[in-house]
């Protein structure tokens, strides 16, 4: 769902990468509802997160932003060339997107803990997260190289990277099941591009973090 | 565990599809229904082999398990455009691009994801029978309001214009199902009946509806 923080940090990512493209940063405080606000709104209707902005332009969704962004901007290619490679890379930014983060997002975590009980909470999204990332070891099997279809980024690795590191940080899953996706983001975690996107390098990073 | 294989009543003037396109399908899946649409338009035939998911069937032992070890169904569709580019579903102008790509995350990461059976079960199970049912209604409406505003200024016969697009496979059987199911209130979401009404007059809508399916429950 794109109306939470964790997506946000894919549309980061691939700005910074070896695309190398720049790009004015704008806030959005979710927590504070500024998704609403008229001015938000307006430029967005469906009061969702990340958009982007390119002259007369404005799209939001982090797959069509991606995808708008590849043909806009053909340098350092985020799809492969081999169809089959390809098809891989969609089907695991679609685990995530679809499988994954809708399940995990802020207002679906509320609701569980707020209606079912704060206890089941934790459970409830380390399952969610359990079933997608044993997809995705069996997906990238033998397509994994240092990165997730090979050793460049591609977009599956935009997909991965915030996701798993949102499993480690926020939900403590505990990764000694997940081998390949452990190493990729280990991976990740060298990379300048991944570093310099990540929610504490953002200008709205909370300077007093709130427990 | 058997699947069944068995030819589906598809477009007889279709193109040649080189290789042979097998579908693992189950009947009432919404994501299953988005793809048998996909390769309507397409005009690509393709052999139907059902996986009950209700049985539980993706789970068993077997060539289905083997093949398709992921627990989405979504991106079928960019590979189909990509492989076999006639009767595109994708337009050429990024605007509209961009619209029909936003459309179709809308409905699979925003809607189908928490109407999950699933999903939905284990609402009524720690909650309550009509927690369900208002969840459901809750998510379905917010994505579709959403969609409204999405589409106001490009929407035509069908979602992006006067052509099937990307965001038409994914509305239509999405707007069906949350009629069946929900019993959804259309009348709040004018453009999105509008669309929904030209799509069932399509043949290619037709032939790809749970109820034609071989699987489908007598």
């Amino acid at each position: 769902m794109e109306d939470s923080l964790e997506l946000v940090p894919v549309a980061r990512f691939v700005e910074s990468s070896g695309d190398g493209l720049k790009y004015e940063y704008k806030a959005v405080n979710l927590v504070k509802g500024e998704q609403f606000s008229p001015a938000f709104s307006n430029l967005n209707p469906m009061g969702y997160v990340p958009v982007l902005v390119d002259g007369d332009i404005i799209i939001s969704d982090s797959f069509a932003i991606l995808m708008y962004l590849e043909e806009r901007y053909p340098q350092n290619p985020l799809l492969p060339h081999d169809l089959q490679k390809k098809a891989i890379n969609y089907q695991a930014a679609s685990i995530v997107s679809s499988s994954i983060q809708p399940l995990q997002n802020l207002a679906v975590l509320k609701y569980i803990e707020e209606k079912v009980s704060p206890d089941e909470k934790i459970p409830w999204v380390q399952f969610h997260i359990g079933k997608g990332f044993t997809a995705l070891e069996k997906l990238l099997n033998g397509y994994a190289g240092r990165y997730a279809t090979g050793d460049e980024v591609f977009l599956a690795d935009l997909f991965l990277a915030p996701q798993i590191s949102a499993a480690i940080s926020r939900f403590n899953v505990d990764m000694t099941q997940f081998p390949l996706l452990s190493r990729l983001n280990d991976a990740y975690n060298e990379l300048s591009a991944f570093q310099d996107a990540m929610p504490e390098k953002q200008p709205d990073y909370p300077v007093v973090s709130k427990g | 565990m058997d699947f069944n294989g068995q030819k589906t009543p598809s477009d007889s003037s279709s193109p040649s599809s080189p290789s042979k396109l097998v579908l693992y399908s189950y009947w009432q899946s919404s994501c299953s229904w988005r793809v048998r649409f996909a390769l309507n338009v397409k005009g690509l035939s393709y052999e139907y082999k059902s996986v009950n998911l209700v049985k539980g069937e993706q789970f068993s032992p077997g060539e289905f398990r083997d093949l398709y070890l992921t627990t989405s169904v979504d991106i079928s569709r960019e590979y189909l455009e990509e492989k076999y580019p006639q009767k595109a579903l994708l337009p050429l102008d990024p605007r509209l691009k961009a619209v029909n790509l936003q459309a179709a995350s809308i409905i699979s990461s925003s809607i189908q994801p928490l109407q999950m059976l699933s999903v939905l079960k284990y609402i009524e199970e720690k909650v309550g029978r009509e927690e369900r049912l208002s969840w459901a209604v809750y998510y379905v409406e917010k994505g579709f309001f959403a969609l409204e505003k999405l589409l106001e200024d490009c929407v035509g016969r069908y979602a992006t214009g006067e052509e099937v697009y990307m965001a038409d496979v994914f509305l239509a059987p999405q707007i069906a199902i949350a009629i069946a199911r929900i019993d959804i209130d259309m009348s709040k979401f004018p453009l999105l009946s509008r669309i929904y009404e030209s799509c069932k007059a399509l043949p290619e809508f037709q032939a790809s509806s749970p109820e034609r399916q071989p699987d489908a429950a007598q």
